[in-house]
């Protein structure tokens, strides 16, 4: 029988209201402009009714919170029954420096710890290289061996407090040294959990901070989940982020897009490793942006949820709920900060962390409004902090479930997610999947280019950023105190390290840097390997220039 | 007067891979008619003054966003300027404190150009600064 297409009643309502009372009202006030766009520069329509929602059903789509698919969230009680994790990032200078911020947000009633690594350790060099000048505890804490790192967790209690560490390229190496500090405190590496970011894909993406060629790097990935599948099962081996894909340009779509598309890639390499999925996917999370646009942050983490569900039953034939659940952290965005007028910052941070409490997130960092400017200071940190505990205990948002559910704008635009992300996957599929995407660069140049009309429609005053392009004072009312690492740092660095050279057992660490090398030559699992070497305080750069040696570097291809 | 077009290395130093906004940098100046020529990333000052000699540039924009500017920046102006580029224009783009200002342009920066700057200002200031060649 041929479909005829018949207006619903819903509509012919709203044709109805068109007429009668928007029309009228449309010709003696018009509306302020043309076009209203998301912060992604997608349209966004007049009014939302349920026509625009007719072809959701409440049950296959939306659902029951802890139920597939989880749209509403994976928690049947929500944030009644436990809060998010609140776990602000923190690392800069020396780890004595960071191990007392530590301590200090641990006593302002922070949850849960995120350490933030700088550039020298995240690219795999010790602080003595000549690379690394200039730069030691500069973006983050300075960690060039175990000796380091047993400074940055003295007096942490590594069985009780959960840690997130931000390291990609050389995470396996961090890691080796997180579970041996672990080991020296007494605590059992099954108890351990937390979080390693480990997402090598977003690096040759967005963030660029790689070492080896794309498919060893996967390799060593694939390692950890292995690893701590058997050994530390209550960690998460990777976050698989969409932050930097959104820092670096993305819309709120390909963010949700890209991020997901990679998850389905790891997924696809430890299964292709032979791992079991209903063993390694459960430990799998994600990371994501909070952006200024409100309902398009709340859409998309509700699509998220929604999308890794049904592909995680589809594509990998899961019906246990660990795999089909997507657990997320979820940060404030970094780039909507402004160095004009930067306590504005705090506002526009209390937002975007109200969505990702609309959102389901399972953890939050909140940037400190002075971030555009500098790492912050105790008093920028302590206030981020403070907007999460007052979201939490003040604005009542946490006493129901998904309070938002069932909003037509609001499901509409998770539906129109959804749509976008899965249009991405075809594309993405009919490439070869994510990694020959990258290598044909196609994900860094949709990135590029929607970060360019971005940055054309701030030009010409279509998108507002107050205090730039618009309500610009010359004067600025407020000039607020920065961070500064001097240079000291690297010599207090460079000093431990020399000290660590001289008193650990040479042979032990030329020996166990060579059984490193051939575990990688034969295509063996690396963890057991790089934990002997860390123990023998073999320093990063030289377990990363090992690596070098045998899977070679990465070549950006030009585009 | 001739017509050669003004001729830009986009440099990107340090450790640091954000390349955003040098990638804005580089599409706007080439929109305005620019020659854009992008040093991909983690150059030494060495590779940039080498880049800037071999293209023969006008200007060198540097985006650095680490807080390395002071060690970087400086020394990318020195080997120019021992290379006899004595009218190559280092423009400095990203995350700069106030105070660091002053000391960059004594060290002989151009100008720096802090986030929040229109692409347009940027265009603008290579024209109005960049010496004609013969």
């Amino acid at each position: 029988m041929p479909e005829t297409k018949e207006s619903s009643p819903a509509e012919v309502e709203r044709e109805r209201w068109e007429q009668e009372t928007l029309d009228p009202a449309l010709e003696k006030h018009p509306e302020r402009k043309k076009s209203f766009q998301t912060v992604s520069l997608e349209e966004v329509g007049r009014l939302y009714t349920p026509a625009d929602v007719s072809d959701l059903d409440f049950n296959r789509d939306i659902s029951f919170p802890g139920e597939f698919p989880y749209t509403r969230g994976i928690h049947p009680t929500g944030y009644r029954g436990k809060l998010w994790t609140m776990r602000q990032f923190a690392g800069f200078s020396t780890p004595e420096e960071t191990n007392t911020r530590f301590k200090y947000l641990l006593e302002q009633g922070q949850t849960g710890l995120s350490v933030a690594y700088d550039l020298p350790t995240l690219m795999g060099y010790d602080a003595d290289s000549p690379l690394s000048e200039g730069e030691v505890g500069k973006c983050g804490v300075a960690v060039s061996s175990l000796a380091d790192m047993e400074v940055l967790f003295d007096g942490i209690p590594l069985e009780q407090v959960t840690v997130s560490q931000t390291i990609n390229a050389p995470a396996s190496v961090l890691l080796a040294m997180y579970l041996v500090v672990a080991e020296k405190q007494g605590a059992r590496w099954e108890k351990i959990s937390g979080t390693l970011q480990n997402d090598i894909l977003k690096e040759y993406i967005a963030q660029k901070e790689w070492i080896y060629p794309i498919k060893p790097a996967m390799k060593l990935v694939v390692d950890t989940f292995e690893f701590c599948t058997e050994r530390v099962p209550r960690y998460n081996p990777i976050s698989v982020s969409g932050y930097h894909i959104r820092e670096a340009g993305a819309t709120a779509a390909q963010e949700l897009a890209f991020t997901l598309r990679d998850g389905i890639e790891y997924v696809a390499w430890g299964v292709e490793a032979g791992l079991d999925v209903d063993r390694f996917v459960p430990r799998i999370s994600f990371f994501f942006n909070a952006h200024n646009d409100f309902f398009e942050e709340i859409a998309k983490y509700r699509a998220a949820r929604r999308i890794w569900a049904r592909e995680m039953k589809n594509r990998f034939g899961s019906s246990y709920e660990r795999t089909l659940q997507m657990r997320f952290h979820t940060q404030t965005a970094g780039v909507s900060l402004t160095v004009q007028q930067p306590l504005n910052n705090i506002v526009r941070v209390a937002i975007q962390a109200l969505a990702g409490v609309l959102g389901g997130t399972q953890s939050l960092h909140t940037d400190a409004y002075d971030e555009a400017l500098a790492l912050p200071t105790d008093r920028a940190a302590l206030i981020a902090l403070r907007t999460q505990q007052i979201i939490a205990e003040e604005t009542g948002v946490v006493n129901t479930v998904d309070p938002l559910g069932g909003s037509y704008y609001l499901e509409a635009l998770t539906e129109k997610m959804e749509q976008t992300a899965l249009e991405y996957f075809r594309k993405i599929d009919a490439m070869g999947g994510m990694v020959a995407a990258i290598e044909k660069g196609f994900p860094q140049r949709e990135i590029q280019d929607s970060a360019y009309h971005y940055q054309k429609a701030v030009e010409r005053g279509e998108q507002v950023i107050v205090g730039v392009n618009k309500y610009a004072m010359t004067d600025e009312p407020s000039e607020v105190p920065i961070l500064v690492i001097d240079e000291s740092v690297r010599e207090h660095q460079v000093e431990r390290l020399e000290q660590t050279r001289t008193r650990r057992d040479a042979g032990a660490v030329a020996n166990a840097l060579e059984k490193l090398k051939t575990a990688a030559h034969k295509n063996e699992n690396t963890m057991p390997a790089t934990i002997e070497a860390v123990s023998v305080y073999a320093t990063l750069g030289e377990i990363c220039s090992a690596l070098r040696d045998v899977y070679g570097i990465y070549e950006e291809p030009a585009f | 007067m001739s017509n050669r077009k003004i001729r830009v290395l986009v440099a990107k130093p340090g450790l640091d891979g954000h390349d955003r906004g040098a990638k804005v940098i580089a599409r706007a100046l080439r929109d305005a008619g620019m020659e854009v020529i992008y040093t991909g990333l983690r150059q030494t000052p060495e590779m940039i003054a080498a880049a800037a000699l071999q293209e023969d540039v006008d200007a060198v924009g540097v985006s650095i966003l680490s807080g390395a500017h002071n060690t970087l920046c400086p020394r990318i102006v020195q080997l120019l300027r021992e290379k006899g580029m004595n009218d190559c224009l280092v423009l400095v783009g990203g995350i700069v404190p106030q105070e660091d200002l002053p000391k960059l342009k004594e060290q002989g920066v151009a100008e720096v150009f802090l986030p929040g700057t229109s692409t347009e200002d940027i265009v603008k200031f290579l024209q109005a600064n960049v010496k004609p060649r013969e």
